[in-house]
């Protein structure tokens, strides 16, 4: 253990979920018998906020108005569309069982705890390969063009992780189409007019009543206007946290701030050391870029991934003859090969790398080579499959894959931690509900590719219009917080204040600066990999990086226009303290699992050693206290249906 | 690579807005004219001055979020290409590049390069969707779609939705962004119990915030998600079938049966009457 652990952070009492207990496959059935009802003619009685417009909140806030909810639907976008649900290619897993493959609800949800590394909660990841299939319905019904077969059903693929195929897919754009038939959904409540969509407005703060959510503070990111915003419910759907890294392959302004000032309100924040690297992202070429662009996993379906077996060798690909290159994952990984799971595949990447294998200007990518699938299924089945992703590539990097192999890296893409939430997608502040990645619960400490546009689409369109309605039914006959109430006006007055400070501080640097730093202290120490030692001098580093940006930056302009500076700073400031917590988070869990990989706790084999006797749990924390410790809670994770078992894609 | 830089200021919507020169001296042929920006951006930052505004996202071409005219072309000079895949190889050391924001009444400066397009989801908000309550759709397969016909409804889905077809046409119509939408949700089962209807309304929104179309053309090659231009003849065919199918349902009189409507008019088949459909009941 890190000496100075209990120096860094406290522990607290332990936490459940709430889950109701008893057969897994009737659970959310006989759940949604429990749940309060409100009488239609009620419903309009009621406010519901919905902040961010993409999978989880288009579908929470589109389903609570054609319920007869007031909904008032938040987005710091200009357009609900452009939310970053838009940009996952490969596609969504649903267990329809369309081939005749063996394919099942009970199988998705083995595969998505073990995916997880037994580190989600049953319950959870239950509901979700059940409500899977009523996602693909709906979104058909919508008119979501999915690939076809020639007989006219759905065409399927097989994902990373998995032996079956149950993703669907929409092209290489699946999360486009689906979030534009979610914002379809939303402007279809709108120009009927049962919705209020605010865009281009971003939440600065949750308010908090009594210990309930009560509403939030919103800034208009046009006038820089700073008004409260009350209601009965609030729903965060905001996305996850990746873009703490700078340089990751979220879009360029996904940040953690909604779900951070909820935190800091109180809000449990669960498993904040989770974050999924991506396999198949494409490797920086040079410091100007502004970001990783990311190519679709399921190239991995076709493409084969090598390196060279001398380190140091510099020929180009084609000039390498087949018994010089080691296809490593195929050789580690026999049964899975190229398909394995996300983490497997990052860290072998990050091993070759580190063995001075790697290739390109940088030496900072491995190949993935489709010459074989080009000659088995020829160049018109590739072109089917992916054109887009060839076309983006060659757009991005100048090469051809049709005629070299790409070279790809591990970029961080997803967070499966985010503010912890019961059974219900309720928080742990009363009132507030957290959908998407800005959730914890279905992933555990990995997600399976292709479960993210689903966990959002879940949680938008069938758990959340379920269960928010019963926390709304026993509040009959009461209003929001009217706007002059002393709770309200003291977190306008506390956001205006932070708006000040940062406007104030009259330093030598642009917030940018502190986040690429804090993307490079994050890629050091809380990276693929982790160790005791690092984590904690990268949380000390973190910490510097705190004081010094609010010693130094420098936000040009000021508050009563559209400045985004100033937006920037603010969400930077909010990834440094998360970034900190990211760091103990992944210091205090003294085990691997999925996606934390501690060096010090791996099998012979190299493989991530889970200690389910201290560590079958989720960590959730709360916000540190006066002697400035945060509070770790844990929620002690049970398997029944489903033995605990080790990982293996030998 | 050393390029002056044109830009287009402006403070917010009020103010008249004025273009300003910069020099940029180590800009890259791999760099995007975003990143242009951002390098730009990070020098004015530096001096202490404000850095150019401009809306951006993803940077992978597919949420819309960008925009911006180079050298007085939607995007910049390739064809097909939203502005963050818009590479600096089409420049060359010493050019001067002019940018500005998408240039149409239809979308008025908010400040420097950013625009207000709330103009295209109020075309959405009035049809452009399937109208299925959420948990009531049937199960999936039971509706089969050609694989061909799925492969062109997709063609027409995959609009990105910036507005560069709109900035490109010298009437600052939305034709193009219309009509992929009417193309997508026409060519598809599901889109057919409400076909009429959505063009129409879509239609009428459109003429009412957008100039009107006089073929030429200019919108296609700008538009990043090559949406052909036959959208537009799809379209306006569409529109001339829904106004003869308007005529035909809206003019006989659709009262039901008298003595029946007069019986069940009232509260009691229903307890919210605000809840009673427009015209219905």
């Amino acid at each position: 253990m890190i000496a100075d652990l209990d120096q860094r952070r406290a522990v607290g009492p332990e936490i459940h979920g709430a889950a109701p207990t008893g057969d897994l496959a009737e659970l959310w059935e006989n759940h949604q018998l429990d749940l309060k009802l409100v009488n239609p003619p009620n419903r309009r009685k009621f406010k519901v906020i919905v902040v961010g417009t993409g999978l989880a909140g288009a579908g929470a806030a589109a389903t609570l108005s054609e319920l007869g909810y007031q909904v008032e639907a938040f987005t710091f976008h200009d357009a609900p569309r452009r939310a970053h649900s838009v940009a996952a290619q490969g596609g969504i897993n649903a267990a329809k069982g369309y081939k005749a493959d063996g394919d099942s609800v009970e199988r998705f949800f083995r595969d998505t705890v073990k995916g997880g590394d037994f580190r989600a909660r049953e319950a959870d990841a239950y509901r979700l390969s059940e409500l899977s299939v009523r996602v693909i319905d709906h979104m058909t019904a919508q008119g979501v063009p999915f690939a076809r077969e020639y007989g006219g059903g759905i065409a399927t693929r097989s994902f990373g992780g998995v032996q079956v195929s149950r993703t669907f897919y929409a092209r290489g754009q699946t999360g486009q189409q689906l979030q534009i038939a979610g914002s379809q959904q939303l402007l279809k409540e709108v120009g009927a007019g049962r919705l209020t969509l605010h865009t281009r407005t971003e939440m600065l703060d949750l308010i908090v009543s009594e210990g309930r959510a009560v509403g939030i503070v919103v800034r208009d990111l046009v006038t820089g206007e700073i008004r409260p915003v009350t209601a009965h419910a609030v729903v965060l759907a905001t996305g996850g946290y990746g873009n703490a890294y700078f340089k990751s392959t979220l879009a360029k302004s996904s940040n953690v701030s909604a779900t951070w000032r909820a935190h800091k309100r109180g809000a449990l924040f669960a498993n904040p050391c989770y974050v999924q690297f991506h396999p198949t992202s494409l490797p920086l070429n040079s410091e100007w870029q502004s970001k990783v662009t990311l190519m679709s996993e399921s190239l991995r379906n076709d493409g084969r991934v090598w390196v060279p077996k001398e380190p140091g060798d510099t020929r180009p690909p084609n000039e390498i003859p087949e018994e010089e290159r080691d296809y490593y994952l195929e050789r580690l990984y026999p049964s899975f090969g190229n398909l394995a799971p996300r983490d497997i595949s990052s860290r072998a990447a990050k091993a070759q790398l580190d063995a001075g294998k790697g290739v390109g200007p940088l030496r900072n990518g491995v190949y993935l080579d489709f010459s074989d699938a080009i000659a088995r299924l020829g160049r018109k089945t590739i072109e089917d499959r992916y054109s887009n992703l060839f076309e983006l590539y060659i757009d991005a990097t100048g090469e051809d894959p049709w005629t070299e192999p790409m070279r790809i890296a591990p970029g961080p893409h997803f967070v499966m931690g985010g503010l912890w939430t019961d059974y219900d997608g309720m928080s742990s502040i009363p009132g507030l509900f957290v959908g998407g990645e800005a959730s914890f619960n279905y992933h555990g400490a990995n997600r399976l590719g292709a479960n993210s546009l689903l966990s959002a689409s879940v949680d938008g369109w069938f758990v959340l219009p379920w269960t928010v309605p019963n926390y709304l039914a026993p509040q009959l006959g009461t209003d929001p917080l009217p706007e002059d109430h002393p709770d309200v006006q003291a977190t306008v007055r506390d956001v205006r204040e932070q708006i000040d400070a940062l406007l104030s501080v009259g330093g030598t640097r642009g917030p940018d600066y502190f986040h690429k730093e804090l993307g490079d202290l994050l890629w050091d120490h809380v990276g693929v990999e982790r160790n005791g030692h690092s984590l904690a001098k990268g949380a000390d580093a973190i910490r510097d990086l705190r004081e010094e940006f609010w010693r130094d930056v420098r936000v040009v302009g000021h508050g009563q226009q559209l400045n985004q500076e100033l937006e920037r700073a603010g969400r930077v400031a909010d990834f440094l303290e998360m970034g900190e917590l990211m760091a103990l988070d992944a210091l205090d869990r003294e085990e691997s699992a999925g996606a934390h990989f501690r060096t010090e706790y791996q099998t012979e084999e190299g493989e991530a050693q889970r200690d389910d006797e201290h560590w079958a749990s989720t960590s959730a924390w709360a916000p540190a206290g006066p002697d400035g410790r945060p509070v770790r809670r844990s929620e002690p994770l049970t398997f029944e249906r489903i033995a605990l078992a080790t990982r293996s894609y030998k | 690579m050393r390029l002056q830089l044109d830009v287009w200021r402006q403070q917010d919507a009020s103010d008249a807005g004025r273009f300003e020169r910069y020099q940029v001296d180590q800009a890259g042929p791999e760099m995007s004219v975003l990143e242009l920006l951002d390098l730009l951006n990070a020098q004015l930052v530096d001096e202490g001055r404000e850095p150019v505004a401009f809306d951006h996202d993803c940077r992978e071409g597919i949420c819309g979020s960008c925009g911006v005219m180079v050298e007085g072309r939607p995007h910049g000079p390739v064809d097909y290409t939203p502005s963050c895949l818009q590479r600096l190889r089409s420049f060359s050391e010493g050019d001067t590049v002019r940018i500005e924001p998408f240039r149409s009444e239809a979308f008025p400066v908010l400040r420097d390069l950013v625009v207000d397009r709330s103009g295209l989801d109020r075309i959405v908000a009035s049809g452009g969707y399937v109208s299925t309550p959420t948990n009531a759709a049937p199960e999936a397969v039971t509706m089969p779609v050609n694989r061909d016909e799925a492969d062109q409804a997709m063609d027409f889905a995959a609009c990105i939705g910036c507005g560069a077809c709109v900035a490109a046409c010298p009437n600052a119509a939305a034709q193009l962004f219309t009509g992929a939408k009417v193309a997508h949700l026409a060519s598809l089962p599901q889109g057919q119990v409400e076909r009429a209807e959505r063009v129409r309304n879509m239609v009428d929104t459109m003429e009412a915030d957008f100039g009107s179309c006089t073929n030429l053309g200019e919108c296609e090659p700008a538009c990043p998600a090559d949406i052909p231009l036959r959208v537009i003849a799809e379209m306006n065919t569409e529109y001339r079938k829904a106004l003869w199918r308007h005529r035909r349902t809206e003019e006989p009189d659709r009262r039901g049966i008298r003595w029946l409507s007069r019986l069940r008019t009232g509260p009691w088949w229903q307890s919210d009457p605000d809840e009673r459909p427009p015209g219905g009941g």
